[in-house]
């Protein structure tokens, strides 16, 4: 971290779920895509869209506002992907609107508030402060990390 | 790593591996010029590649082996001494080339031991005469045995012998070197998923094609079809692998048996080329293993009794392959004793798994099959030699589990022959594809026994016994469960669908689906990590539509059924569907019905092994007792209390037990209903044949105990039984916190003439071996609060009253991790908490230990 105190610039994609803006690291995502033919996983939880095929491989549909027990997305509206690999496997997390991509300075990025959500402070790798709103820098390992919640 | 030194590795197992197939046969076939200058050939190779990376403890011993080796190429006659002194040198380089792995250093020490025994065997004296030595360069056909293909070398390639050539791996004694290359096996299986992903592609085009008539794509895409299958063909040809891989270490075994138990045995292998996909290989050579120790220690005689019964001095145990359609068809056959058939029946009334009378009705073939039952071969006399805890039923399941099949056809006197018939490759398998609720499921084939089409005029239909489906099917009553309300997709609401009657293990059931469209070969894909812990599926797939479905799990799905399954498998899923789902805790089904009194009367369901109604007139009564002609038997019809029970006109409901292979009939005055519920027994029975008191769905229930029913109805077995135990009955403690296993278990072992001792946790276990209760066995439970099985255990040892006596653990779940940990914590024997005959036969081992060392 000190290493980057001469204020290296990363990518973040950016989108939104339940509302709330989100970036991810550029390098950490495959492919943006629109979900179609999703298929349930009976038994599954609800933060399981389900699979799908893309491009011949299978992957998993998490819903990111199932997943941070934010407010769902509305009914009807198509939501969008955000494609990522994790130990071999692809998944999908499902959100409302994808944004631009934003070009940040590591040094700005800032520790969780005290305050935020503790759904979200836990899969949350810090804040931007942007112009009136906070972006919340998504840890993608946490994010996929259902296990140990399971467990629990 | 160095890559040379990997390569060196890699190529020095191989090598090794090929040198004790052909030591053995070497042994065996001393004369054999042509593979003794293999053999020789091989241990040249290494040490000169040893020389070359440095590698000095490994070349000097190399050196050694090899001058020997040398000598008897030049004509020095083989003895069996000799052959035993390469073979420990050949485990020497093994632990060394381990070591080596590990820390990529030569390990320091010495082996003067073995260059000096090397050396000394070298400068014998040839005998006088020199011995009958074939040419050298004669091929094996004038052995005794027929060599497998890879010994069978071309002639002139001993001469080449010296010169250190490096040999391919794949087939011996042909030079390939220059037309194979080593590919890793993670470029093969990741070409693999490109092309299933191919075909998917295709099928996707096709689709789109079949749409529109007069496509330009018509002809490119027809095209594209055919080499894409092409392709689909030709890299699965690259995961093949020949049969002979699994086969290379059996020569040793055998060899090894031999010497350990004074036999003699030649081992032939026919169709060792025979080709299967790699991940198939890799699941059938242990089952194979286990059964070539099985046919050396229990099929083949010593040479006495072979000489005795006009054989020849030697066995043979022959191995071969073929080619069936999508099959590989592999045998194990021996030309030794046969099955003791009187044994195996003695031995299956010991163990309970079956009554003298069901046996007297069973053909040969029926009886020989026991062998493979969950608890048989594990009671024989453990030896080092297929002892190793591992039993028949662990072949049949392991070959099953990747959807094949074993026969055993057994002739006494002559020899056995095992048949195993598997899959080519997993990565493909057939399947239906169902419906249920409007979302479509793929079921392997391999566990789907018919489809039957029930309601809506078919001739079966969905009946109910209250709120639980059944269909009577062909006599029998086949429990259903509906797809969709397993998955929780909707309500069973329906009476009509298709009925898809899966087998698993040995439990039988029918899914009711909405659909049955059609069955394709698909793809299988691993589950995503996040989703391995739903057990009801086992994978997923893409169709040829492109779109992904769930594979449905038999074994997970049956866990639905909420019965109490005969197999440590089945009780496995059942652990598991504990562990992920707080739901049916310790749920069992029951069947609820009345008898006499107006009080509801209920058995475990999983006891009951069929309701039937049959004609009152077909009752008869012999000798005071009520008898029925049941499937070609006499069955005893028993009333659970005497004022209740046989109709006089009519249609009499009975419950059939068949318990310890025999069947009776419970007469009851009605079923009333099957209900899920946790049982707990809160009031113990005064009256024989009630277990106890418990409340089922609100009302109070008597339970049943069916094990006071079954000596009622063969009285004069179970004192024949008896009357050889009395005065020595051994006392057995059971441990278990769960009354309702107590109170199950208790009768049983009961039954089998011992007394038994409860206990309800493992203090008072302690407590009751410390008072000097003269315990002979402790049966105990693995997982209990305050102090599990391996607790007491370990307690136990500590406790001078109570060091020395045998435990046999019963665990939900049999591990190996659970075995291993066990052994270390001083238990016996594993038996499968729902594994009844396999408790009595561990019993029986364990207390026949007891008497033999007292």
């Amino acid at each position: 971290m000190a290493m980057q105190d001469d204020g290296e610039e990363i990518d973040y994609v950016t989108f939104r779920a339940a509302g709330q803006l989100f970036g991810l690291p550029i390098a950490r995502v495959q492919d943006v895509f629109k979900p179609s033919r999703m298929t349930r996983v009976p038994l599954s939880g609800p933060e399981f869209a389900g699979v799908l095929n893309l491009r011949g491989r299978i992957v998993t549909a998490i819903d990111l506002s199932h997943r941070l027990d934010l407010p769902s997305r509305a009914e009807g509206k198509q939501p969008m992907a955000i494609g990522i690999e994790s130990g071999g496997e692809s998944f999908g997390l499902l959100v409302e609107t994808v944004g631009e991509v934003l070009k940040l300075a590591d040094r700005e990025r800032e520790p969780n508030p005290v305050n935020l959500d503790r759904k979200l402070a836990r899969v949350s790798a810090g804040v931007f402060r942007l112009d009136g709103e906070l972006l919340v820098v998504l840890d993608v390992d946490r994010v996929l990390d259902l296990g140990i919640e399971a467990a629990a | 790593m160095d890559e040379l030194l990997r390569d060196f590795l890699t190529e020095t197992g191989e090598s090794l591996d090929r040198v004790d197939a052909e030591l053995v046969r070497f042994e065996q076939d001393p004369n054999n010029g042509a593979i003794l200058g293999s053999v020789f050939r091989l241990v040249h190779t290494i040490k000169g590649t040893c020389g070359f990376l440095g590698l000095s403890r490994l070349e000097t011993l190399t050196h050694a082996a090899e001058s020997l080796m040398g000598k008897f190429r030049d004509g020095m006659p083989v003895t069996g001494e000799a052959v035993t002194v390469v073979l420990s040198t050949i485990d020497r380089i093994k632990a060394i080339l381990d070591d080596l792995e590990a820390t990529q250093q030569e390990p320091a020490g010495s082996d003067a031991d073995l260059i000096g025994r090397l050396a000394q065997l070298a400068l014998q004296e040839p005998p006088a005469l020199s011995p009958p030595q074939m040419p050298v360069g004669q091929t094996a056909q004038s052995g005794r045995s027929e060599p497998p293909r890879n010994a069978a070398l071309a002639p002139d390639d001993d001469k080449a012998a010296g010169d250190g050539a490096e040999k391919p791996p794949a087939e011996a004694g042909e030079r390939l070197a220059n037309h194979s290359i080593r590919v890793s096996v993670d470029t093969l299986d990741r070409l693999m998923t490109t092309v299933s992903e191919l075909v998917l592609t295709r099928n996707q085009l096709l689709e789109i094609v079949r749409r529109h008539e007069d496509s330009d794509f018509k002809v490119p895409l027809q095209r594209l079809s055919n080499v894409t299958a092409e392709l689909q063909e030709g890299v699965m040809k690259t995961r093949m692998q020949p049969i002979g891989n699994a086969w290379q270490k059996l020569p040793r075994i055998v060899r090894d048996l031999c010497a350990e138990l004074g036999k003699e045995i030649e081992l032939e292998m026919h169709g060792a080329e025979t080709e299967l996909d790699r991940q198939v290989l890799e699941l059938v050579r242990d089952p194979l293993t286990h059964l070539v120790r099985n046919c050396a220690d229990h099929g083949i005689e010593s040479p006495a009794a072979r000489l005795a019964a006009g054989k020849t001095r030697a066995g043979t145990i022959r191995l071969s392959a073929c080619h069936q359609g999508g099959h590989i068809i592999i045998e194990i056959a021996d030309d030794g004793r046969g099955l003791d058939t009187e044994r195996i029946k003695a031995k299956a009334v010991e163990s309970g798994l079956a009554g003298e009378a069901e046996l007297a009705g069973r053909s040969e073939a029926e009886i020989c099959n026991f062998i493979f039952a969950p608890g048989f071969s594990t009671a024989a006399r453990v030896t080092s030699v297929s002892g190793r805890g591992v039993g028949m039923d662990v072949v049949r399941s392991n070959i099953e589990q990747i959807g094949g099949t074993v026969d055993l056809k057994s002739v006494a006197g002559s020899g056995t022959a095992f048949t195993i018939k598997i899959p080519l490759t997993l990565a493909i398998v057939s399947a239906l594809i169902v419906e249920a609720a409007g979302e479509r499921f793929a079921i392997p084939q391999v566990s789907v026994l018919e489809l039957v089409r029930a309601g809506g005029g078919a001739d079966h239909r969905i009946e109910r016994i209250k709120d639980t489906p059944v269909l009577r099917l062909r006599n029998r009553l086949l429990p259903l469960l509906y797809l969709r309300e397993v998955f929780r997709l909707a309500d069973a609401d329906r009476d009509s669908g298709f009925v898809v009657v899966i087998q698993v293990g040995s439990q039988v059931f029918g899914a009711v689906v909405d659909g049955v469209l059609h069955t394709e070969e698909i793809v299988i894909k691993p589950m995503s990590s996040k989703l391995r812990h739903l057990a009801v599926f086992s994978g997923t797939t893409i169709l040829g539509d492109g779109s992904v479905i769930m594979i449905v799990d038999p074994n997970g799905i049956a866990q639905a059924l909420g019965r109490a399954a005969q197999t440590a498998q089945a009780a496995e899923s059942v652990e598991l569907e504990r562990s992920e789902e707080n739901v049916a805790d310790d749920k069992v089904a029951l069947l609820v019905f009345r008898a006499g009194s107006q009080r509801p009367k209920a058995v475990p369901l999983s006891l009951v092994t069929r309701l039937e109604e049959i004609d009152c007139r077909r009752i008869e009564i012999s000798d005071g007792r009520h008898l029925v002609q049941y499937r070609d038997q006499l069955m005893p019809l028993l009333r659970v209390d005497v004022e209740g029970g046989l109709k006089s006109e009519g249609a009499q409901p009975i419950l059939v037990f068949s318990e310890s292979g025999r069947s009776i009939g419970l007469a009851v005055d009605e079923i009333v209903d099957i209900v899920e519920d946790r049982l707990e027994i809160e009031v113990s029975g005064n009256r024989p044949g009630v277990l106890g008191y418990a409340v089922v769905k609100g009302a109070t229930t008597e339970i049943i105990d069916v094990g006071h029913f079954l000596p009622q109805a063969f009285e004069d077995w179970f004192r024949h039984r008896a009357a050889a135990k009395t005065g020595s009955a051994r006392r057995i403690l059971l441990v278990d916190d769960s009354p309702f296993f107590r109170d199950m278990l208790a009768p049983l072992i009961k039954a089998a003439g011992y007394q038994v001792v409860p206990a309800g946790s493992g203090a008072e276990a302690l407590a009751a071996l410390k008072s000097g209760s003269a315990i002979d066995l402790v049966v105990t439970d693995i997982e209990m609060p305050d102090m599990d099985g391996f607790a007491l255990a370990q307690a136990m040892r500590q406790e001078p009253a109570a060091a020395g006596i045998p435990i046999i653990a019963l665990a939900a779940m049999v591990s190996d991790d659970t075995i291993e940990r066990g052994r270390a914590a001083g238990f016996h024997d594993f038996v499968a908490k729902f594994d009844r005959p396999g408790l009595i036969a561990a019993i029986k081992e364990q207390s026949a230990d007891f008497t033999r060392a007292a």
